[in-house]
């Protein structure tokens, strides 16, 4: 077999050549670096770092948020785009932009502006605080910086194949007596199955890693509001490189595998819309 | 057909009833004004609620005007490193079959997902003065971390998929058709990438490089860790802003993130713009095939 | 050509940093801000008047161990001025920018001046704070920076340690029992002492701060006078604020006078003025009468008293060390 099939297009050596030696040196080989790190550790106290009670319970609540922020995006970023697929209502080109809100505002910035809010004096905190709802500085703030961040990855997964599906499906189904929510349980649904999935998955990829917006609103308690990237800065403020190190390893995996989840399912979709056609 | 056939047969339903779809659309806007909008503004009303004097201050401040500059320096230089390489790796993969493909798509997409705390900990473990090249580098005088390299390093690596990321997939549904006519008719590879290849793709091209631009300019997390925060000289204005914050210069931090946050409109403005020529290039097309044929 | 036009912008980036005049960097944590503004424009005037050769200072602020953390990774400080000797041990044993000895270069173990810790109440003092044994009551909500992360967080807890120790005859197991009382009493954990009042103040949260003395002045000029009090309690802790030359930068680049004076100046009488204006407690005993009233006379104890800050780091403060377990037991029983 050859490493690349014949084509009559020039500038394929020149071009991935150069891609890889740029992807080597800006993205692969800082990584190395981070796992050479690692390798100066046995593998018993690589293990007792992150397992460290303290550091288990920051993937508690990483994990955790990001799931539920994913979750929820889940549910409002389907809302989202059935609606803007499917309502006509005045200044939708508008919403429909500013849906990427969270992509375009930086993260810190969402973070002072969500802890003003929110706190027990901010404008949406003190109602909350009357009704014994406490965000700001409570894993719920977490949840909600994190729902923040991520709310646009589902909509814009589920947008388009909402976009292409055709109608005739649910003309079909209708004609022969099927009720609204039974075409959409049974029709719309698994057909956007795969690309809720994959928004799901690549907000809960990005919740993981967030930084910036988490830590003005988190509180920061050990074992309640700790995040892991606070744990890794934690540990670099201790002159723990090691440390720090080891549990950054430990999150490379985790992305890199949610990573391989996401190309997986997009292959997958791709698969099954293509068979649609 | 289809609404001959609602004439025929009022049974057939393709929407919801009006107050489902009122109710439905109703949610969505709320939840939109409360996640989003309401963010948004807060950040111009905290800003501005003192008045328009302390806020054009703060923005005149040499510190702020520093961060800015620096931001504008390093997004300038980390854009163009990724534009060239985006367009390089879309070519490989898109145009060519090859194996390993498929984990070269994944090892691009790996910046996406990794934290931006651990994006700045690998540089500080490359360059920083117990680092692999720590010594080197400081025997002969080259800063890296704690200076603007540092910084546009850590920018090149947070941004680095949005390109190639936008471009794949457009360059990969375009095909190879024209351009292997333009090379048939005896273009060199170079028009034929000039004069075939970049038209087609500029909208996508434009579409990543917004997008890595307004992430470039608000990236925090990998920035915080290896800027050194040196006033006037290596904070970006999302570092300003948090340093701001700190001083309880609550009105200036929210008047730097004001900027921030206005650049991020902007941002929406242009990706509404591209996307709306990208359609009208589609029709555009669709057009022309019919006329040819 | 753009990749021309981005070299000539990286290296234009770098001759800004290393092609200036004489500059000196101080690396300082983030509540010494206020200070070192008054401070630098008083040390260039004085030194362009003595050596007729005008300095640019410049400042980076941040969390007293984030900051050392930088120089130990090679951000280039002349000087660092920390608030524990233990951050500028670090940059002796981690780095090794900093030679051994650092200590005794200057007067007074290189700590030109000192703070203590005090409480802050709300205006008019609802809760009836009056010293530490307040703090550990059920219901009483106590703002501290992480002592894992902040200096100041960790003098506190040495603070609270310190004054139960002496209540009760240095009972260890009654000292941490009353210290873990005002830990779960702890409703944000703030990574630096600068965020902890931003949540005390800003947002109104929790009953009382502990914090610096001379934080407690920089919150009445941001925040006004009226709207808190400040408290000294029975007993607290005394914290030099030391300061060093970073020996290999600045023999790297021939800075050594000019840090070496930077620092001595903060002993001159000008100096120890512009602390006391800043309340930070001077060692200079005519300022130090001059401004006695802003600073009440109270019964302190000393690093000292826990066998010096590098043995109460390994006790206290290290992983798994005493304040570690206590966190643990906290969330347990939340």
């Amino acid at each position: 077999m050859k490493f690349k099939q014949s084509s009559v297009l020039p500038g394929f050596n020149l071009a991935l050549g150069y891609s890889l030696l740029y992807l080597s040196l800006i993205v692969l080989l800082p990584l190395t670096a981070l796992f050479a790190k690692t390798m100066g550790l046995d593998w018993a106290t690589f293990w007792a770092i992150v397992t460290e009670p303290r550091v288990v319970a920051t993937y508690k609540v990483t994990f955790g948020a990001s799931l539920i922020a994913a979750l929820i995006n889940l549910f409002v970023g389907m809302l989202i785009a059935w609606v803007l697929v499917r309502y006509p209502f005045p200044g939708k080109r508008f919403i429909d932009a500013l849906v990427d809100l969270p992509f375009a505002l930086p993260t810190a910035v969402a973070g002072i502006a969500l802890a003003t809010l929110y706190a027990p004096n901010g404008l949406m905190g003190e109602p909350l605080d009357k009704l014994g709802i406490k965000v700001a500085f409570t894993p719920l703030g977490i949840v909600l910086a994190l729902t923040f961040i991520t709310l646009p990855f589902v909509v814009r997964t589920v947008q388009p194949v909402l976009e292409d599906m055709e109608r005739e499906l649910e003309e079909a189904a209708s004609s022969l007596g099927a009720t609204r929510w039974q075409i959409f349980s049974k029709v719309i649904l698994p057909t956007i199955f795969p690309a809720l999935l994959t928004g799901f998955t690549l907000a809960f990829a990005r919740a993981i890693g967030e930084f910036g917006s988490v830590i003005f609103i988190a509180g920061n308690m050990p074992f309640k509001s700790e995040i892991t990237p606070l744990m890794i800065i934690s540990k670099l403020e201790q002159y723990d490189y090691m440390g720090a190190t080891a549990i950054a390893v430990v999150m490379l995996l985790v992305s890199f595998g949610l990573l391989l989840l996401i190309n997986g399912l997009q292959w997958w979709m791709a698969k099954r819309l293509g068979r649609r056609k | 057909m289809s609404t001959a056939i609602n004439n025929l047969n009022n049974k057939v339903v393709t929407t919801e009833s009006a107050w489902v779809r009122y109710l439905l659309t109703g949610l969505a806007l709320l939840l939109i004004a409360i996640l989003l909008i309401v963010p948004l503004l807060s950040v111009f009303y905290e800003a501005l609620h003192q008045g328009w004097g302390l806020y054009k201050d703060a923005l005149i401040e040499s510190d702020a005007l520093s961060a800015i500059q620096l931001t504008l320096i390093v997004a300038a230089i980390s854009l163009p490193l990724n534009l060239v390489f985006g367009v390089a790796a879309a070519w490989a993969i898109a145009k060519f079959d090859f194996k390993g493909k498929s984990i070269l798509v994944t090892l691009i997409d790996l910046p996406f997902a990794v934290s931006p705390v651990v994006a700045g900990l690998i540089y500080v473990l490359l360059f920083g003065a117990h680092g692999w090249w720590g010594a080197w580098l400081m025997d002969n005088d080259i800063k890296i971390i704690f200076a603007v390299p540092g910084i546009v390093l850590a920018t090149v690596f947070v941004t680095f998929p949005f390109v190639a990321r936008e471009l794949i997939p457009l360059m990969e549904a375009q095909g190879s058709d024209e351009e292997q006519a333009a090379l048939v008719l005896g273009a060199s590879g170079w028009q034929t990438f000039w004069h075939v290849t970049l038209p087609n793709i500029k909208w996508g091209l434009l579409y990543g490089v917004i997008l890595a631009n307004a992430r470039a300019m608000g990236e925090f997390g990998a920035v915080s860790v290896i800027s050194g925060h040196i006033r006037g000289m290596t904070n970006t204005i999302p570092l300003h802003v948090e340093i701001l914050y700190n001083e309880y210069n609550f009105v200036a931090a929210f008047a730097c993130a004001s900027i921030l946050a206005l650049l991020a409109l902007l941002t929406l403005a242009l990706k509404s713009y591209v996307e709306w020529r990208t359609e009208q290039q589609a029709i555009e097309d669709r057009k022309h095939a019919i006329e040819a044929v | 050509m753009l990749r021309k036009l981005s070299l000539a912008l990286i290296l234009s980036g770098l001759s800004a940093v290393t092609f200036a005049e004489t500059t000196l960097l101080n690396v300082s944590y983030d509540v010494m801000r206020d200070f070192y503004k008054d401070y630098n424009p008083a040390f260039a005037k004085y030194y362009d008047a003595k050596f007729s050769d005008k300095v640019t200072i410049q400042q980076s602020h941040g969390g007293s161990s984030k900051q050392a953390r930088s120089v130990i990774d090679g951000l280039e400080a002349d000087v660092v001025t920390m608030n524990m000797s233990t951050d500028i041990d670090a940059i002796v044993e981690k780095g090794k920018q900093i030679n051994a000895g650092w200590d005794k270069k200057f007067p007074n173990e290189a700590a030109p001046f000192s703070s203590l810790q005090v409480l802050i109440v709300r205006k008019g003092n609802p809760k009836g704070i009056k010293d530490w044994n307040d703090l550990a009551k059920a219901g009483v909500q106590v703002v501290v920076p992480n002592p894992k992360t902040s200096g100041n967080g960790r003098y506190t807890f040495l603070a609270a340690w310190g004054a139960a120790l002496k209540q009760n005859g240095g009972n260890e197991a009654k000292a941490r029992e009353f210290t873990q009382a005002i830990f779960a009493n702890v409703p944000v954990l703030d990574a630096g002492g600068r965020a902890a009042t931003t949540t005390f103040m800003q947002r109104q949260i929790g009953d009382v701060l502990v914090t610096f003395e001379n934080e407690a002045e920089m919150i009445a000029r941001e925040f006004g006078r009226g709207n808190f009090e400040v408290i000294y309690p029975s007993v607290s802790i005394d914290a030099d604020l030391p300061v060093a030359v970073v020996d290999k930068v600045v023999d790297k680049k021939g800075s050594r006078k000019v840090a070496t004076e930077y620092l001595n100046y903060l002993w001159s009488v000008p100096g120890q003025e512009i602390a006391a204006q800043n309340y930070l407690r001077p060692r200079n005993t005519a300022v130090a009468a001059k401004y006695a009233k802003q600073f009440p006379a109270i019964k302190l104890f000393g690093v000292a008293d826990f066998g010096g800050l590098k043995a109460a780091q390994k006790k206290f403060f290290d992983d798994g060390a005493i304040y570690d377990q206590i966190a643990a037991d906290i969330a347990k029983k939340k």
